[in-house]
Formats: C-alpha cells, structure tokens, sequence
C-alpha cells in the first residue's frame, strides 16, 4: 500500500521540479486533447510552443510574448504576496479593469493636450489608484467585518465588467467614433500612449513589470515586511506573537497586488488595446492565479511562468489560424496544467513511501 | 413607472431565478459541512450546463439532460477530491483550477450548440393547489425541477439533522482528527460529500440552459456559482436559511430585470450590477462565525 510521509522540510530538487513535471504532464495531456479534436497533436504543440519561438515568423511573435507575458507577470507578482500569506485576492480581473478605466479616464478628460510629461504620469497614478482602492474594497470589508474576501473581490470583476460596458457605451465613448461603441484610440495619442517601440512589443507596462521582479524579489530576501508575509502564511499564531499585524498585511497584500493589476490594466489600455471597449478583458486577470502558482509564488519562477502562459497565448492564436485548433481547448489546457502542478506538488511536501498494509 | 411590473408574476419568477442558486448552493452546503471548501462551483456549474444541454438535444429529454449534468458534476469534482483528499493539494487554489478548467471546458463542449435551442420542459400545473388564487401561480404552476430543488433541501435538511450518517459527516467536518481517531473515515466521507455537491452543481447549471434561458451561451452561469458559495456563508451553514437566502437573491435578481424591461431611468448596466452588490452587501452583514471547524484545512493522517 501506498503511504505519504510528511517531509521535515520541503523537498528542494521537487520545488524545481514540479513545475517543470507539471508542464510535462500537460503537453501529454494537450496532445490527446487535440488528437480528441481531430487535430495532428505533435503538429498543435509544436505550433505553440516552437513555431512563436524558433519559426519563420518568430520576429512577429516574439514581441507579443512581451505584450501577453507584462500584464500577466505584474499582476500575478501582487497575487503572489497575498498568496504567500493566505490573503486571496482572486479579482484581480476587476481591479484590471477598474485600473484602465481610471487611467483613460485622465487620458481622455486631458485630450488634446500634449504634454506626455505631465499626462501620462497622471494616468499611470489613476491607473495604480484605481485598482488599489477597488482592491481596498475586499481589503477594508476583511479587517473591518471579517468578510471572505475571495467572495467579495470575485463579485467586483463582475461589477467592474458592468462598469465597463457603461464606460465603453456611454461616457467614454469616442464623440468622433460615428455611433459606435468604444473610446478614442489612446495608442495613438503622443501624450497617453504606453508604447514606447510598438515593433518590439515594448510599453511602459513591460518595464515596470520588470521593474516590480526586482522589487518583489528584494522585499523577499531582505526586508522584514516580506519575511512578515511568509510567516504569516507558513505560522499564523507564531507571527502574531512576533507582533505582524494581519489587519496591516491583508490590506498591504491587497492594496499592492490591486496598483500593479490596476497599472498592467492602464498600460493594456493605452497601448496593446487602444480604446476602452465592452470586450476589453480578456481574463489576464484569472490567468495570472495560474502563473503565481506555476511560479512557485517566488519572483523569478513568476517571470518565466508568465513567458510560458503568454507563448500559449500566442501560439494558440497561431494554432487556430492555421490548425482550426479551437481557441477553448488553450483555456483547458491552461486549466489542466494547475491540476498538474498541484497534484505533483505533492511530491514538495511529502515524501512516497510503500508500506504493508496493517503494519501501522 | 413601476405599473408595468405585474407583482404576482414577479413572484412566481422568484422561485425560477432562485432555482439554480439553491440547487448549487445546497450541494456546496453539504461539502462544507464536512469540511472541505469547493471553490470549483463555477466551472461544475456552467459544465453541467453544456453537459446537460447536449444530452438534452442529443436525446429530445430534458430529463436525461439532468442526469447528464449531474454526472457531469460529480465526476468533475472527483478530480477536485482526488487531488485534495489523496495528493493533499490546497483546496483554494484546487477549487479555482477546477472553475478555471470547467469554464474552458464548456466553452470548448459548447461551440456547435450557441444558439441551439432546448427542448421543451413544460411547466407542472398541481391539480387542485394549483388552482388556488394568487398562491397557485406562484408556488404550484413551476416546472419539476423547482420542487426537486425543495425537495433535496428537505432532505439535506433531514439527512444532517436527523441521520447518523449525518451527525457522521459534521463530525468530520468539525473535527477531523476527533472523527478519524474515533474511527470514521474522514477521506471516505469527504468524497461522498464532495461528488454530491458536483452533481447539484450541475443539475443547477443545467437548469439554467435547459429551463432558464432555454439556451447556451458562453459564461452563461455569469457568477451564479459564486453568489451559491456566498449564499453558504449567509446561511450560516443551515438548509433552511439557503432556502430564504436563494428566494432573497432570486427577488434581487427577478426585481432588476423587470426594471430593465420597464425601462426605468437606471442605466442597465447599473441594474445588472445589482445581484452582486447585494451579495457583497449580505456578506458583510452575516460575516458572523458558524463555518465548520476544520473548513478548508488539509486532512492527513499522521502516522
């Protein structure tokens, strides 16, 4: 019989590992998916995962890896703090939104103006503060009445959804745009516009991603608040006799995780999609729980999961042109590999051991 | 402007619109009484929905569209109780993958059938209840599967309160390591629990493609998977107040689209954000305790 025997210390060869047996076990099950659809399952995987890299066009490709790969990272880093900690903030979606729409709000309430210095700076502070306060919502509701804030910030994604549809066909909609829904184009407005180089994929959203790495990574490995979190999460009775005030770290891990998603929606919105419209979310938000886990919750494990989940993007776009692969079936396999991940995750904390039934 | 809204029918569609809330929160009621947190009633949800409206066309029965739907249910949350209950995985970041996973998942199974539209599933007409005034058309003219709803919450109701069965699976739900020294079997019990709250899950969601909309539509469920879970919480973990707090939010949700159609001088986004908010709003108010003790917590026999 088959027994699992808790390890003293988590397994550091499986911390590695599992992510990478994860990803494993989801192409096998991605090819069966696809030879189920009818499609040749080697020639779908190779069409998402080296024909974006290594193909013919991968200098179209590559920099959309960027633009898919910065909303996901920025938002799952601040999911990752909440994690860490047992703060679930899962509307990160809502708070993504909440964020574009408070950024073009300024955008659009400053146009024509062309001073970038002044308006995109101020965009970039709605956008952050908008998804702060909209993630404050959860936050203040948890200290204050001890509401389940999983609950509440799911409820929000669909109120902030029904916001924007509200934004993208009544007060934001373009007075130029000949009746139909949607904003003006703030891509292409010199002073809002978050590209910095369009051909290489390259937006204020991708450097302040990366910028967010570094500081994640340095509140981890040196600083108390960090070591806080990790305490919280691990021994809860141990830090509040260490004196962590929870009430201060759920609202921090909230309020942090909604600026950086409200920042990832603000610069999506001013660049890579150009105009508040009603179908301007495309689950980034969800995705983005996806790659915390697939991450290990670490900064650099965040990185590479959100490159990873931005190439299945891209190339399942590349597999619907040119295989008819549906574009459902890349959503189900992203599903699959969570259960992969968290099923091998076994591994991490227990160790396998065969037993004869009877002797314990 | 509320002349056009005709109160009696406004009733009567209360216990429709409650219908799949209730069906999806009673199954979730059970599996937190045992103690294990299902965040996965979403992706169950609109599963059983696609499920449940394919083998409906496929067969012209809307009955065996149930069926479906709940099998369905039940084997998508045999994957979550694997995964919880023998490779120990987080139960939050477990129900999310499943909710994950079943959205795309319906939307993959869904594809041919948008706009298809369901069998017919007609309405019970009660004989001689039915034909009481005002009370007849509200409580006894309803399709069957709002009295099957009724009559799973009477038996939840029954099999916790008044079986040893019961008094079983709240014993492992509060404590899992008294019931597991006392003998019961923790993980067996939470299976069990677990695949009932999947098939009411999906009976709920298929009550929504088969009798509600009548059709298929990607996120059809739109969140009702997570208003049952906060339904759970506002009724304190007790059948009888799931039933009141189903009917409330059925209300909510009957009332605004009734003022949609009215054409009242809110905008309609704002009325269609109303379920939700109303939802936040029961949250904060019944965020007393009464959640079993060992809801969410990992169960592993140490040896």
């Amino acid at each position: 019989m088959i027994a699992l025997e808790k390890r003293p210390q988590p397994s550091a060869f499986w911390s590695y590992a599992a992510p990478l047996v994860a990803v494993i076990l989801t192409m096998i099950f991605g090819a069966a998916l696809f030879a189920a659809l009818g499609k040749p399952p080697l020639e779908a995987l190779s069409k998402i995962f080296w024909e974006p890299l290594f193909g013919e066009f991968s200098f179209f490709y590559l920099p959309q890896l960027l633009v898919k790969g910065a909303p996901l990272v920025a938002i799952a880093l601040g999911l990752s703090l909440g994690f860490k900690a047992g703060i679930w903030n899962i509307g990160a979606e809502g708070q993504y939104i909440i964020g574009a729409i408070c950024g073009a709000a300024v955008a659009l309430a400053m146009y024509p103006s062309e001073a970038r210095w002044l308006v995109f700076p101020a965009m970039l502070i709605a956008g952050a503060f908008g998804g702060f306060a909209w993630a404050m919502i959860p936050g203040i509701l948890r200290v204050k009445f001890g509401t389940n804030e999983i609950l509440v910030s799911l409820m929000l994604v669909y109120v902030a959804e029904q916001l924007l549809a509200s934004m993208a066909l009544g007060a934001m909609k373009n007075p130029e745009g000949m009746g139909f829904p949607g904003s003006r184009n703030m891509s292409q407005m010199d002073a809002a516009t978050s590209w910095i180089s369009q051909s290489n994929g390259m937006h204020w959203g991708v450097v302040i991603a990366l910028i967010a790495v570094i500081f994640a990574y340095i509140l981890f490995a040196r600083h108390i608040l960090g070591f806080q979190i990790k305490l919280a999460g691990q021994a809860p009775r141990a830090a509040a006799f260490s004196g962590v005030n929870p009430a201060r770290l759920i609202l921090f891990c909230l309020g942090t995780s909604g600026a950086l998603a409200g920042i990832a929606g603000l610069t999506e919105v001013s660049g890579p999609a150009g105009i508040v419209s009603i179908d301007f979310n495309v689950g980034y938000g969800f995705t983005a729980i996806i790659v915390a886990f697939l991450g290990r919750l670490h900064p650099v494990g965040i990185l590479l999961a959100g490159g990873l989940m931005a190439l299945t993007y891209i190339g399942g776009d590349i597999a619907q042109s040119s295989l008819g692969l549906p574009g459902a079936a890349i959503q189900v396999f992203q599903g699959f590999l969570l259960f992969a991940l968290l099923a091998v995750d076994v591994l991490t904390n227990y160790r396998v051991r065969l037993v004869q039934r009877g002797a314990a | 402007m509320f002349g056009s809204i005709d109160p009696l029918l406004l009733l009567a569609s209360l216990m429709v619109a409650a219908t799949p809330i209730l069906l999806a929160a009673i199954g979730e009621l059970v599996v937190e009484r045992a103690g294990v947190l299902n965040l996965g009633v979403e992706g169950m949800m609109i599963s059983g929905s696609v499920l449940g409206f394919v083998a409906a066309i496929a067969t012209g029965n809307a009955w065996i569209g149930f069926l479906v739907a709940a099998l369905g249910g039940a084997g998508m949350a045999l994957v979550f109780g694997i995964l919880t209950q023998f490779f120990l995985s987080n139960q939050v970041a477990t129900g999310l993958a499943l909710t994950l996973f079943g959205l795309g998942l319906a939307s993959l199974l869904g594809q041919g059938y948008l706009g298809v539209k369901a069998p017919s599933f007609p309405d019970w007409h009660i004989p001689i209840l039915g034909d009481i005034p005002v009370i007849g058309p509200i409580i006894f003219q309803h399709d069957p599967m709002v009295y099957v709803g009724l009559g799973i919450v009477g038996g939840v109701w029954w099999f916790l309160n008044k079986t040893r069965a019961g008094l079983v699976l709240r014993a492992v739900g509060e404590n899992h390591e008294a019931a597991h020294a006392l003998g019961y079997h923790v993980v067996r019990t939470r299976l069990l629990a677990i695949m009932f709250g999947g098939a009411c899950a999906g009976l709920g969601g298929a009550y929504l493609s088969i009798v509600r909309v009548p059709t298929y539509a990607d996120g059809l469920t739109a969140g009702a998977g997570w208003i049952a879970l906060a339904i759970v919480v506002f009724a304190s973990w007790k059948p009888g107040r799931l039933l009141l707090g189903a009917y409330l939010f059925g209300g909510v949700t009957v009332l605004q689209l009734n003022l949609q159609a009215a054409g009242v001088a809110i905008p309609v986004e704002y009325l269609s954000m109303s379920p939700y908010i109303a939802t936040i709003l029961v949250l904060v108010i019944m965020s007393a305790g009464g959640a079993p003790g060992s809801l969410g917590k990992t169960f592993h026999a140490s040896r």
